[in-house]
Order: C-alpha cells, then structure tokens, then sequence
C-alpha cells in the first residue's frame, strides 16, 4: 500500500503530529510505502529547525527529519501555511526579503499541489488534525 | 501530466464555523488549488461547517478578510456538488435561504444556471461519503 | 471505510456525528482523545454499545494507557488496536475519514 499522510497540527501543541509519526513508522515497518507527509495549516510548524523542546521529552521536529533521512521520505509543508507561520527556507527568504530562514533539514516547502497529488497516487490518504 | 489518467472521487469534509479558526479558509484553498487536477471534487458541509455557507457575512468589525465570495466562485472552477447536512441546519435554525445561493453553469444544458448545493439526509450523506476514495478533513 | 475519531466526546461532537453517517459493516477506530468514549460507565456508553450492533469499533490501547485507562474498562465488544492494527485498519478498508 502506498500511503499519503496529512498533518493539520503544529508540534506540541496537538498529538496529531505524533500520532502521525507513529502511523507513519508503523507504516514503514509492515513494509508499506509513505508517498508523501504533508504539512499544512499549523502543520507547517513541524517544519522549523530553531525548535529546542525539553531534552526529557521527544524531539518531534527531529524525529520526523530523522525518520525521513531513514527512510527517504517526502516532507512536504504547503508554501500558502508556511508564509502565513513564518516557516521559509533560503529561496523563499530571499523572494520575501525576509533577514532568515528556519526550515528543518529533511523538509521542503511546496505547493497544495503535492497533497491534491498525493491523493491521487496514493491507495489511502490519513489525516491527523485536531 | 500522468496524474490527469486517474479521476479518483474527492470529498472535502467541512465541520467547523469560519473566522473562529482557519481551516474553513485554509480548506477553500485546497479546493481552489485541486480544481486544476480535473477530479470528481465534492463539498461536505456538516455540523458547524453549514455557517460557511451563510449568507451576509460581513467582517470589517473583526479586522478579518471576507472570503465568502469565494464560495460563490466554486461554480467557475467546475465545483459544483455541495452537499449540506440537512440535520445540521435544523438543529441551528437555518434553511437553504440563509446560505448562499452558490450556482454553477451547466455545459451539457446549454450552460443553464443550477444550484450547487442540495441538501442530504444522513442516510443519503453517509451514501455519498461512502462512494469516495479520498477524504480531506480540515 | 475506516472512520477515526481523536476528539473526546464531551469535548466535541466529532463521535456523534462519526456514529450517524457510518454505515452497516464499516469500522471506527477511536485514538487520542477519542478513547475516552470506549470506556464504561460513561454518559456515551448507549450510544457507543448501541452502534457496535452495526460498526466495528476499536480503541487505541498506547492512547488509553496513556491516560490511565486500561483495556478491562474498555466497553465489551469494542476490539483492541496498536499503532500497526491502525495501518491494517487503513489499508483494508478503502478509504479512511477523519472526525476531527
């Protein structure tokens, strides 16, 4: 099976960003294939690197970027959200004349497009928001 | 693009008021954005997500953008099933005439104007839900 | 179609709404927050036992245990699920809705 994840949620915040990393791995564990983790709405906050959580608890930005590098997965945060949240990365800091950029390494922002995509190419698309 | 042999039934699922939270706008632009991959897109208002449809809303008192037009611009972009859950307009008091009369031009009828939005029972609701392959909920 | 529910039922209607569109034979997988409507002894549990006589129901245990709960005071005839059954349930059911 060829999933598609949709994380609404922003780290912290909602368990639904756990809750889609578990489904995620557990995913990738009974061999099946993750074609693509979208972030959207808050969601797109999973994508920032400056986020320094409590060495005692997990570090959600981390695992996902670490999870991806595993597995050569897509993490895709929407480009609409993300300029909304203030997540950029280089080109998009330069576009917006913006001082910085903050995009977690393993992440990539794009287009609505890739979760309409991945739907179609997708056998299930799971969502996980609040 | 190879994405274009492949029509698979999309519903967007619509449960929550607008202004008090951003999915009703953010989950328009979806819709906006997916109109372009020439799928079988239809619109689920149930619950609170039937106060998207109101008529009038006007937001210069809250500082808000008023993204109800765009609604009305679904019929454009070939967005034209728009089911609203007749239980949930009751129990909030509301009937078709307090939405937007949304409406789209029908090629097949010599471009005739229609409604785009019908209103479902449950039973017919659940039908539909049931007929799809991809479910967006915001 | 695989149904998911992450709300508390006394927080929010995503349940109750969830129970009156699912259809005869198709499955409702209840995780996060939404555990809490499993359980017995709750103002939800006619609702919940009434529906298993036309839907599979199933919590998340790693959510019920993380709040305390366990799975004897799980509603009888609601199925256990861990994080790999939740893949299963996805993909054999053909299509998954999100009560959020």
């Amino acid at each position: 099976m060829k999933f598609g994840i949709l994380v609404n949620e922003g780290p912290y915040q909602h368990q639904a960003s756990d809750s889609a990393y578990m489904f995620t791995k557990a995913a990738l564990e009974k061999g099946h294939e993750i074609f693509r983790v979208f972030f959207y709405h808050d969601g797109v906050n999973n994508g920032t690197r400056l986020t320094v959580p409590p060495q005692d608890d997990r570090n959600i930005v981390n695992r996902w970027t670490e999870l991806a590098k595993e597995h050569n997965l897509d993490l895709v945060v929407c480009i609409a959200a993300a300029q909304r949240r203030g997540i950029l990365d280089e080109n998009e800091a330069k576009r917006q004349g913006k001082d910085a950029n903050n995009i977690a390494e393993g992440f990539r922002i794009s287009g609505l497009g890739q979760l309409i995509e991945s739907g179609i190419q997708s056998d299930r698309l799971v969502v996980f928001g609040d | 693009m190879a994405d274009e042999e492949v029509v698979k039934k999309f519903l967007y699922l619509n449960r929550k008021a607008p202004y008090g939270s951003i999915y009703a706008l953010e989950s328009l632009e979806v819709v906006l954005i997916g109109a372009a991959f020439d799928q079988d897109v239809s619109l689920a208002f149930i619950d609170d997500g039937v106060y998207q449809l109101k008529k009038d809303q006007s937001t210069d008192g809250i500082g808000m953008k008023n993204f109800s037009s765009t609604y009305r611009a679904l019929g454009d972009y070939d967005v034209n099933k728009i089911y609203v859950d007749k239980a949930s307009m009751d129990e909030r008091g509301l009937t078709i005439d307090d939405l937007m009369p949304l409406t789209y031009e029908d090629e097949d009828d010599d471009y005739a104007e229609k409604p785009s939005i019908s209103i479902k029972s449950s039973e017919e609701m659940a039908a539909l839900m049931e007929e799809q392959d991809v479910i967006l909920s915001f | 179609m695989l149904h998911t529910v992450n709300k508390s039922p006394f927080q929010a209607n995503a349940l109750e709404s969830c129970l009156r569109f699912a259809k005869a034979g198709q499955s409702v997988l209840l995780f996060e927050d939404g555990i809490y409507a499993a359980l017995k002894g709750t103002r939800f549990e006619s609702l919940v036992k009434n529906s298993l006589a036309n839907v599979n129901i199933y919590v998340l245990v790693p959510d019920l245990e993380a709040r305390g709960m366990r799975t004897e005071q799980v509603i009888e005839g609601i199925k256990s699920a861990n994080y790999g059954d939740f893949v299963d349930l996805a993909a054999n059911n053909k299509s998954v809705q999100a009560w959020l």
